[in-house]
């Protein structure tokens, strides 16, 4: 057999989310989705984050407290649900929002989402976010449910912002209401598409 | 209502179940008066595809009249359509490149994982064709629920063509119309088609169309070379004849300019590599059984093309790599951009340019399905293609 070989310290290009010698115990996710509209409306539908409920699975509401400051109330194994504020912490429109959460979260966590003008293919949506490993009782069991599929859910959550924004409406294969239910879907979210002059 | 549904390998019911209904703006109720069973169907029965459940209802190839429709469809309720079995939004970056299968909004992103693990990638959704292409209700039943039914669905503005002309836009050729496209045929070329099936047989007519000057079609059931013949093709039973020797023999020694695999990952025939991969399959250590792919690559003549629209799930054993490359080969494949074909075809039909009722053999009432599949599987000889009509039962199903 060749000797092992070791660049692993040479530097690259690629997202740190993807590294394979990053802190293992912090858990940073990166999710990128390309989305045929332009960045200014995308910003604008995230900005105002109260409408970000509609197309995050896991997320039950968000609601403003006072300025640049929401709760984030969010689906947590057996039926609990757990919350924590978040102040965004930068702002430049049509490009970039970042958020931090506040002393005593159940769930520290910090993130950022970008807007790249990826001209003729639309926007290049950009999420990075990291989650601290809480503490204690609760903080375990939520800590399950925030490492156990952070990156699908964040995936997942993209595609139907990308689906809302795209095609007016989040995909469903569901038959009727009924089936819908049966698979904890939530209801009909809808915007308006609007013509782009693009 | 009623719908033939998946319960297992060779086991498909005449279930009833719950409507469906409108979820969506942009969704459209159809209520199905045509509806046919498909190759691509049989992998199904067959068991050959994973991410299936029991209950799913089968059908991706049907027509019927608009019953009912969301606040965004741009369909009247009461018109006659045709429905693509793939499912696209006309509103992403692939749609608007008219690469429908490949739309990005339509598999409900719950529904990813699948494809991502197993393809690198998710698919678009298709009816009723298991949950890696979204888990949608299909067609063979007597109301379905359409998606993006503004984009997808042909109106078929005159009554006086019947559904049997025009059904076949839903898929079969379209697919063989595509496949020939694939296969980028230049004047004076020799195109070998393998399957005599629905697809290959609207293959051999599109070769010729787009100016084939041979089409050379290759199967083992008597009446589907018949079918061949009588569009023109030569014909070669691989039970009788040694299918690689004859086609370098057929062309001078060269090999086709053009290969087109329309039979896919079930290949028949007592081949050696076809036996082996049969008990990979069994045994779960490979996916696919791609004798005929394998022979296609070696048949093709240097600097030749292979189309590929038939379905491959998984991986192989033994892909002649080494030969795609050396002989710089051109492999071009994938499930069919339906909705990129459906006007230019419906005109081709109009003007009788394209025959396609020619392929039906049967016609069943919906509740004859789970018979329809089995005759469809053994009896492949007989049974070219069956449409099912919903609200025909009771009278006898009649040979066409
Ligand atoms: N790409 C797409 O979008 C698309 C759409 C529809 C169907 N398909 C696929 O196309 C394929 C054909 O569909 P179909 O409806 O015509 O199916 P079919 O089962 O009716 O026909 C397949 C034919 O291939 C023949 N065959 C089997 N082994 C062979 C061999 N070793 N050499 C030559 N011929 C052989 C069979 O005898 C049969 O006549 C299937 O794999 C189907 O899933 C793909
Ligand atoms: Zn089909
Ligand atoms: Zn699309």
């Amino acid at each position: 057999m060749p000797p092992l070989s070791d660049h692993s310290d040479a530097p690259d290009d690629a997202p740190v989310a993807y590294s394979k010698v990053a802190d293992p115990d912090r858990t940073l996710i990166e999710e990128a989705v390309t989305i045929n509209r332009p960045a200014s409306e995308l910003y604008q539908f995230w900005r105002d984050q109260t409408k970000l409920a509609a197309v995050m699975e896991n997320v039950v509401s968000i609601v403003p407290e006072g300025a640049d400051r929401f709760r984030w109330t969010v689906k947590a194994p057996g039926d609990k649900e757990v919350s924590w504020v978040a102040a965004i912490t930068n702002d430049i429109p049509d490009r970039e929002l970042s958020w931090q959460s506040e002393d005593g979260a159940d769930v520290a966590n910090s993130g950022r989402i970008r807007f790249e003008d990826a001209e003729l293919r639309g926007t290049v949506v950009r999420a990075t976010i990291a989650y601290d490993p809480p503490a204690g009782a609760i903080g375990r069991i939520v800590a399950k449910l925030f490492q156990r599929e952070p990156r699908i859910q964040t995936r997942r959550d993209l595609h139907r912002f990308k689906q809302l924004m795209e095609a007016g409406e989040i995909a469903t294969s569901a038959r009727n209401r009924r089936q819908r239910e049966e698979r904890n879907e939530d209801q009909t979210i809808t915007r308006e598409l609007e013509e782009t002059g693009a | 209502m009623k719908a033939l549904a998946w319960h297992g390998k060779h086991d498909v019911r005449c279930d009833t179940v719950d409507d469906p209904e409108i979820l969506n703006p942009r969704d459209a109720i159809i209520r199905i008066t045509s509806t046919a069973i498909c190759g691509s169907d049989l992998h199904l029965y067959d068991g050959y595809v994973p991410a299936m459940k029991p209950g799913d209802i089968l059908g991706h190839e049907f027509m019927g009249v608009v019953e009912e429709v969301g606040a965004a469809s741009t369909l009247k309720k009461g018109q006659r359509v045709v429905v693509p079995f793939t499912i696209s939004c006309g509103k992403c970056y692939h749609c608007e490149k008219a690469q429908f299968s490949a739309c990005e909004n339509s598999n409900p992103a719950d529904k990813h994982d699948i494809g991502r693990e197993g393809l690198g990638q998710p698919m678009s959704g298709v009816f009723g064709y298991s949950h890696m292409t979204g888990g949608y209700s299909g067609g063979q039943a007597e109301y379905v629920r359409v998606p993006f039914s503004d984009v997808g669905p042909l109106v078929i503005p005159d009554d006086s063509v019947e559904d049997d002309k025009v059904l076949f836009l839903t898929d079969i050729l379209p697919t063989g119309w595509m496949a020939a496209e694939n296969a980028d045929i230049e004047p004076g070329d020799t195109v070998a088609v393998w399957g005599c099936g629905p697809v290959g047989l609207f293959a051999v007519q599109s070769a010729f169309l787009m100016g084939a000057q041979r089409v050379i079609a290759i199967d083992h059931f008597p009446h589907r070379l018949e079918l061949a013949r009588q569009f023109g093709a030569e014909t070669i039973n691989f039970e009788r004849t040694k299918v690689y020797e004859a086609l370098q023999d057929m062309t001078g020694g060269i090999g086709p300019d053009a290969c087109i695999d329309c039979v896919g990952l079930e290949a028949h025939g007592a081949f050696a590599d076809n036996i082996i991969d049969q008990i990979k399959v069994s045994t779960f250590l490979g996916t696919d059984r791609a004798h005929v792919i394998r022979q296609v690559i070696m048949a093709a003549r240097r600097g030749g093309r292979v189309s590929m629209p038939g379905v491959y799930g998984g991986f192989v054993d033994k892909f002649p790599l080494g030969a795609l490359m050396e002989k710089g080969l051109t492999l071009k494949t994938g499930q069919t951009h339906v909705q990129k074909y459906t006007r230019p075809l419906y005109t081709a039909i109009a003007e009788g340019k394209i025959d396609s009722t020619f392929l039906i053999s049967h016609r069943m009432a919906l509740e004859e399905g789970p018979t329809g599949y089995q005759k469809f599987h053994d009896e492949q000889d007989t049974y070219t293609k069956i449409v099912l009509k919903p609200g025909m039962a009771g009278s006898a199903s009649l040979a066409a």
